[in-house]
């Protein structure tokens, strides 16, 4: 038995954040069904990426909506918004990711929907909550990374801002808003009260960045400096970070310089006896320099006997040849309703010592609005 | 009422993918203990960043242990290990981050854990998995970004690899758990049953690249290729997506219509109609747009570029972050305090329930502060 079973959740969301959420509660087992705008539908369905288009729509769409329903209808129409409520008046879970204000001019507030439906778990994702001055502004992900200052962590001393290379910040408000949708739905199961559920990209941007934010407010408001080379971490000593070898690159995190200038043998190492964090732009280099003499392989069978933390760095082909890849069997199949089959990604929770797969593949725009009339609206 | 309320937390869990997932909890209501060995405490209370301490334990320790009590235990102690043994009989919740094998040898794996509580829900972080060549291999943060294929995602191509400047494959692991064990709890609700919850972090970073992994499978195994321009922001992006210098700082242009973005900001783009082009065309077109940008200030372009209604925004450091007026209308801080008075100042939960932000001005414990207490609530008969 899945965790959510019996559990039907109705998403209006767009994009990557709320269908990311309602992904991990279908895989746990959920019914989601896409509340879609007819004739275009989800934007995600039209935003090309890499000019990768499968089976007509984006790449992005096919991966975030697989395992889902789809129901097309035009809820700016009265009539059509009355039979829209029958279907809400039924769900556990009503979720969206409108600017605020939208859900209210719709007539399908917080309020509104409880009104039809007392115990139900509503949950949104803004950009940035309902304040005044913000709530208007895009809440992209890219945006969200430059306003949080999180471009400032990752990169090298003089490359500028580095924006983290995948929507993280998306990502991160989708993973909270399915952690409140599942305590709500917990306190719905054992008291029977419904909730509001409200989860920003802004806030999710500050709590990923709890770590150096809490730095921040408690040393003086000194900015965060990333290492002029070889940058894994503005606030950790050399030797975090990856270096080139000659064949390809490999991975340090935390070691004693001491213990590393012998392990590698590498005497320049030698005038650093102990890991001094002032030091770390010169450990740096002499190391970068030192591990460019032999290849990653060569490395590793030193350091990892003497339980140094280190790896290769893999590109996708290399990791998909791995068999510490291969084991967890992370690919899976999937078919949408056309015959049409592509490979993807499983959730990667595991629980009661079994994977939670699903051979579904992401919806047509409204392919089950018959089943969804019959089974929610006429009956 | 805060929706874990009356829910026991036994948090073995060191260090951070762990311990995060456990603020999430204490933050939703959950009570959270953590079990550390006597004295010296978790792992973490030593590991520093910039040698910054409170009463003994590090900053980190306190930001990600706040809302939480501590419990110090020897599992290795056998007297100790029948205190433990009891609070697994009162307790909902427990959670670790031991190397396969380890709670096997104490005598706290799932299956002992069970015979105790019938209704345990036990969840536990690995780095790798429980099977395969690398599952004894170190769970470490940077290892599993290098691993990944993540480190090809920022930067340039020109570049080495770029891994993200924070611990990525952590926090979303610590945030995968959390799902895991409050789905844990919607099942057994229903079953009256133990749950085991298991996550790993290769699984959760490789999660984070879902759209990416997708692509590379669907498009005959094709690398992703990083832009080559200064603040190129995403492998699989059209122009002008990416950072931009201007004269007094940096601008961000997210997805847009890149023809109309060229008229409001008088560049000739005319000959990139085809679509395909911003794609394929991205650095060229990167480096028009860079060379204009750099001639104005951030506000300058911003009033054009949101006029118009296109996605742009300003790239602040910590320092303008800290003094926007929404840190403070927003609650995006709160001060927490420990028993002796100290006061820090750190961020808070972000998901709101019901209209209001999730506060709580418990700072992180001492080590075995809450021993008596605990002995008297739970082991005293």
């Amino acid at each position: 038995m899945k965790p959510l079973e019996d559990y039907l959740i109705i998403d209006f969301s767009q994009f990557l954040s709320g269908p990311s959420a309602s992904l991990r509660l279908a895989d746990l087992g959920a019914r989601v069904i896409k509340i879609e705008k007819p004739g275009t539908g989800d934007i995600c369905r039209t935003l090309y990426t890499s000019d990768l288009i499968m089976n007509g729509e984006s790449s992005v769409f096919h991966t975030i909506n697989r395992n889902k329903e789809s129901f097309a209808i035009d809820f700016k129409q009265p009539e059509e918004l009355e039979k829209l409520k029958k279907l809400l008046a039924k769900a556990d879970v009503v979720m969206h990711n409108f600017r605020p204000g939208v859900m209210e001019r719709i007539g399908l507030s917080y309020d509104a929907v409880k009104a039809i439906n007392p115990n139900v778990v509503y949950a949104s994702i803004s950009g940035f909550g309902h304040h005044p001055d913000l709530k208007d502004l895009p809440g992209q992900d890219l945006l969200l990374q430059s306003l949080t200052a999180l471009t400032w962590l990752s990169g090298n001393q003089e490359d500028g801002p580095v924006p983290m290379g995948l929507s993280i910040v998306d990502m991160l408000a989708g993973a909270h808003l399915a952690q409140g949708i599942l305590a709500a739905l917990y306190r719905k199961a054992t008291h029977n009260v419904g909730a509001n559920v409200q989860v920003s990209m802004l806030e999710s941007a500050f709590d990923f960045q709890f770590e150096t934010i809490t730095t921040f407010f408690n040393d003086g408001g000194e900015l965060p400096v990333r290492t002029k080379t070889n940058n894994a971490h503005a606030y950790l000593g050399a030797p975090y970070g990856i270096y080139k070898t000659k064949n390809g690159f490999l991975a340090l995190a935390m070691g004693s310089i001491p213990v590393l200038a012998s392990l590698l043998k590498c005497d320049a190492l030698l005038q650093f006896p102990e890991n001094k964090f002032t030091l770390r732009d010169e450990i740096k280099n002499i190391l970068a320099t030192h591990l460019q003499t032999q290849d990653t392989d060569f490395w590793l069978q030193i350091l990892e006997p003497a339980d140094i933390w280190c790896a290769g760095v893999l590109n996708y082909q290399q990791l998909f040849a791995e068999d510490g890849f291969k084991v967890l069997e992370f690919t899976q199949q999937v078919e949408m309703l056309d015959g049409y089959s592509y490979k993807t990604t499983r959730c990667p929770i595991k629980i009661d010592g079994a994977y939670f797969t699903s051979t579904k593949g992401s919806p047509k725009l409204g392919q089950d609005n018959e089943k969804i009339i019959k089974e929610f609206i006429t009956a | 009422m805060k929706p874990l309320e009356g829910l026991v937390v036994l948090e073995f869990c060191q260090f951070l993918a762990g311990p995060s997932a456990g603020l999430k909890l204490a933050d939703l209501g959950a009570r959270v203990i953590k079990i550390e060995r006597p004295v010296k405490g978790e792992a973490c209370r030593q590991l520093s960043i910039k040698d910054l301490f409170v009463d003994e334990s590090s900053l980190l320790f306190h930001t990600i242990n706040r809302n939480k009590e501590s419990f110090a235990a020897d599992l290795k102690n056998p007297d100790d290990l029948v205190l433990i043994k009891k609070l697994i009989a009162k307790a909902d919740i427990m959670t670790h981050n031991f190397r396969p094998g380890v709670m096997e040898k104490i005598g706290l794996d799932f299956n002992e854990a069970l015979t105790i509580n019938p209704k345990i829900i036990y969840g536990t972080i690995t780095g790798y998995g429980t099977i395969g060549p690398w599952a004894k291999k170190p769970g470490q943060d940077l290892l599993l970004q290098s691993l990944s294929g993540l480190s090809w995602l920022s930067g340039r191509k020109s570049q080495e690899p770029v891994p993200f400047g924070l611990a990525v494959a952590d926090l979303m692991c610590g945030n995968h758990f959390v799902q895991g064990i409050l789905a844990a709890l919607l099942k057994r609700a229903k079953t009256g049953k133990g749950v085991l919850v298991e996550v790993s972090l290769l699984e959760s970073v490789l999660d984070v690249q879902f759209e990416a992994i997708t692509s590379f499978l669907n498009d005959g195994g094709q690398l992703p290729e990083r832009g080559d321009v200064k603040g190129s922001a995403h492998a699989f992006l059209s122009a002008p997506y990416g950072v931009y210098q201007t004269q007094d700082g940096y601008i961000s242009l997210a997805m847009g219509d890149l023809l109309f973005i060229g008229n409001v900001l008088e560049v000739d783009l005319s000959q990139y109609s085809d679509k395909h082009q911003w794609f394929a065309s991205r650095d060229e077109i990167r480096e028009l747009l860079s060379e204009k940008l750099k001639t104005q200030t951030t506000d300058h372009w911003l009033y054009f570029l949101q006029k118009e209604g296109i996605w742009s925004g300003k790239v602040l450091n910590y320092e303008e972050l800290g003094s926007q007026p929404f840190v403070n209308e927003l609650q995006l801080k709160q001060t927490v305090q420990n028993a002796a008075g100290e006061k820090l100042v750190t961020t808070r939960s972000p998901i709101q329930l019901d209209g209001a932000v999730l506060l709580s001005t418990k700072a992180a414990p001492k080590v075995g502060e809450d021993n008596l207490k605990i002995h008297e609530q739970f082991l005293s008969e």
